[in-house]
């Protein structure tokens, strides 16, 4: 009861904060008090990323410890809720498939140094932290598409390439070295919105475009809107960082609970905005009252892959290694994007792609927890394997109706034991790996090696989804989603089950009663007419 | 069945009476009336577009003026019982059978053969008396039962967390308050048919208008009226 009067009375003081704009924090607040160019132990011609780290760790004591321990260095994941191992070191995606089998390729983005080898965790190895990665800010640093996490050096090769698929150039480690500051959208950028191997390639609501996106694209992130970075929100303590994708908080309740001054460790809309963010109108009171169901992303972000970079929607693994008469691998570039660029539909060492720009999302209930289909998960190869289910339904207390991407994939499985495998696809000196010699037999027999899983040798192809949480990319407020994007017939939670929405069922069983009634009624009213009609010229014979 | 027809023709012979033209309808049950009705149309039009069933207006505008809407006629309401219990005028309502029988017939035989409508006005009793048990039913059973769905159709965030299963309790009050919406469009569609009936339509609208009528009134009801409130006589 008291929480109900709360509720009344917070409307108001929502609307006064609403006013006032949600937002007073700085994007990057100029907090230091340090120049790192002014530190004698910066000033010397360093040979490799380690010993940049050498040179940091000096001061920051603690840091290679807190990072060590973190997501970004271990890219292992023990699951709280479900008991999954999760983490980039173990779980099979719908996209290059897996780490495992692919180091250097896909460590090249690891914030760390030399990580060759997935059966080991990256501290067995002896790698070392890679501070620079994030904290760069001469936007100079970056890492080889191929080094396990090494920065292209002087003298670069010539056909080496950055994490970001561009030519590469011979980083200046000292110039980044005395740059160091809070991460920008640059740092988190050239991996994360990257990841798949392309610009967008697997989130969809994160792209190149975010590094300096237009207020349409993301009214957080541009610079005409609050100018926010990704540590705005992902706030971080001791290197470990709120927002995770395995374990979503997928509502908030608790952010009326904030003091003055006390900062929420969550990346939730509700941190920042509140329980009951819209003014205090009618329509206002009407749109709070749908916080019970809807995420804020749902009617916030109608769209993802904004901005002109396109995300993909669709690989099918299954058609990978077609080549020509002279056995060379072919492309077929099928796909325009809004801005003119040919996008591969077909590659020899992929397989086929589609791709989506302003993609509708997928809607579903979602109270955070994905179970992915990890190695000691059997499937049911006639079905299409959700390979990392959403959980969640209506009415547990912490679920929302949450926006996806649902990436569609068809991708290898043995056949005889039902389990997704690993793939060996990148290796440009091995004879297993796909990308080098078009055969999946011997590049899943290497993939399932380099994983340590046992494989019976016999594989098929699957049809898989994979589900991607849509969160960035939020809309300004006046192009979220009408009443009637979802209000109507077909609308788009139309299959989305649990809900009751008006105007979604125009002749439910109620309405076609009612109608039958007033029919009835008015074919009465017309009969009695009739006859009344007809009963007085008779009279008047 | 005797007994009523004599009731009533006993209203036709009497002699004394006079007819004379009465204010029926007070200021405050006109404006009730008619502000009644557009707000009933405007639900009425805005409901079926929440429904879906067209799309002349967008759903969160039609869901803005129905509520807007609701609540006026609600406070409408409240006036109307507040008015109808002090000026004992909630007696007009009370249905009963007597007469009844006999309008029942007129609609389903005698308006076919040229007959007179067989109610005659009366200062006491301005509806006839199908009229006033339609009217009962309405303000007791169809009117409750679209206001109290629709509130709580309006405040489902304030109970759905201390119900079980608020799907399936929407859902009722939703389905509930819809027929009971149709039920109202029904009546709408005989209520205006029924005023062509008679003494005919603009005979029956214009007292609603104007406020008074040709009523019968005793010698008693006369005096009383020409004494106590002059202003009711025209």
């Amino acid at each position: 009861m008291h929480k109900r009067v709360f509720k009344i009375l917070g409307l108001a003081a929502v609307v006064g904060a609403y006013a006032l704009g949600v937002s007073a924090q700085q994007s990057q607040p100029n907090t230091t008090t340090a120049d790192h160019s002014k530190f004698k132990i910066l000033q010397q011609d360093f040979k490799s990323g380690p010993a940049v780290t050498e040179a940091c760790v000096s001061c920051h004591t603690q840091a290679d410890d807190q990072f060590m321990h973190s997501i970004h260095f271990k890219w292992d994941y023990d699951h709280p809720e479900t008991g999954q191992k999760l983490g980039k070191r173990n779980v099979i995606n719908a996209f290059c498939g897996s780490v495992a089998g692919n180091e250097p390729r896909c460590t090249s983005c690891h914030a760390g140094y030399g990580w060759e080898d997935m059966s080991k965790a990256p501290e067995e190895q002896e790698v070392t932290a890679d501070c620079l990665v994030c904290h760069d800010t001469s936007g100079q640093y970056t890492k080889t598409s191929t080094g396990a996490g090494h920065p292209p050096l002087d003298p670069v090769p010539e056909k080496a390439k950055t994490i970001t698929g561009a030519k590469a150039w011979a980083v200046d480690l000292t110039k980044a070295a005395q740059s160091v500051g809070a991460p920008t959208r640059e740092n988190c950028g050239n991996c994360h919105f990257y990841g798949g191997g392309g610009d967008n390639v697997k989130h969809g609501d994160l792209s190149s475009v975010l590094y300096n996106p237009s207020i349409d694209v993301d009214v957080h992130m541009s610079p005409d809107g609050e100018n926010m970075t990704c540590a705005t929100c992902h706030v971080s303590d001791q290197h470990q960082w709120s927002g995770s994708r395995y374990n979503v908080m997928a509502s908030d309740a608790h952010s009326e609970t904030l003091k003055p001054g006390e900062r929420r460790d969550v990346a939730t809309c509700q941190s920042c905005h509140g329980t009951e963010p819209h003014p205090a109108s009618l329509m206002g009171a009407k749109l709070n009252n749908h916080t019970d169901m809807l995420a804020c992303q749902t009617c916030h972000i109608p769209e993802f892959a904004k901005g002109g970079v396109p995300t993909k929607t669709l690989w099918d693994w299954s058609t990978a290694g077609k080549l020509d008469e002279n056995g060379k691998p072919i492309h077929e570039d099928n796909y325009t994007s809004s801005t003119g660029e040919k996008m591969h539909t077909y590659l020899s060492t992929k397989g086929h792609f589609d791709y989506g720009e302003n993609v509708v999302p997928y809607y579903a209930w979602f109270d955070g927890q994905v179970e992915y289909t990890t190695k000691d998960k059997t499937i049911d190869p006639s079905q299409t394997v959700d390979v990392n289910a959403i959980k969640g339904t209506r009415g547990d207390g912490v679920s929302r109706i949450w926006p996806f991407k649902r990436m569609v994939g068809r991708q290898p499985f043995d056949s005889v034991n039902n389990k997704l495998v690993y793939t060996h696809v990148w290796g440009p000196t091995t004879d297993t790996a796909l990308w080098t010699n078009f055969d999946w037999a011997k590049a899943i027999d290497a993939g399932m090696e380099a994983a340590g899983e046992e494989y019976s040798g016999e594989f098929g192809f699957v049809d898989t989804y994979m589900y991607w949480p849509i969160t960035h990319m939020v809309a300004p407020a006046e192009q979220a989603l009408d009443c009637e994007s979802c209000h109507a017939k077909d609308g788009r939670l139309a299959g989305v089950p649990g809900v009751h929405m008006p105007g979604t069922r125009p002749f439910g069983t109620a309405s076609l009663l009612g109608i039958a009634m007033v029919l009835a009624a008015l074919a009465g009213v017309l009969g009695h007419l009739a006859v009344r009609v007809l009963s007085k010229k008779e009279r008047e014979h | 069945m005797a007994v009523e027809k004599k009731a009533v023709s006993e209203t036709k012979t009497e002699t004394e009476m006079s007819l004379r033209s009465v204010k029926v309808y007070p200021r405050f049950e006109r404006l009730w009336h008619w502000a009644q009705m557009a707000l009933i149309m405007v639900l009425l039009f805005t409901g079926l577009a929440i429904s879906g069933i067209h799309n002349l207006l967008p759903f969160g505008p039609a869901v803005m003026l129905h509520t807007v809407a609701a609540l006026t006629l609600l406070t409408l309401w409240i006036f109307a019982t507040f008015w109808l219990f002090t000026t004992g005028a909630w007696k007009q309502f009370i249905p009963k059978i007597e007469g009844m029988i006999e309008v029942a017939k007129f609609y389903a035989w005698g308006v076919f053969k040229g007959e007179e409508h067989p109610y005659k006005k009366m200062f006491w009793r301005k509806h006839n008396p199908l009229q006033a048990a339609t009217y009962f039913g309405l303000k007791w059973f169809v009117f409750p039962a679209i206001w109290s769905t629709g509130l709580l159709y309006l405040s489902y965030n304030f109970w759905a967390d201390s119900v079980g299963n608020a799907s399936f309790w929407i859902w009722v009050i939703a389905n509930l308050h819809i027929l009971s919406a149709y039920v109202i469009a029904a009546f709408v569609i005989v209520h205006v048919y029924l005023l062509t009936v008679g003494h005919g339509f603009r005979a029956h609208v214009r007292p609603m208008i104007t406020g008074y009528d040709e009523i019968e009134l005793t010698p008693e009801q006369e005096a009383y009226l020409e004494t106590n409130e002059p202003e009711r006589l025209r």
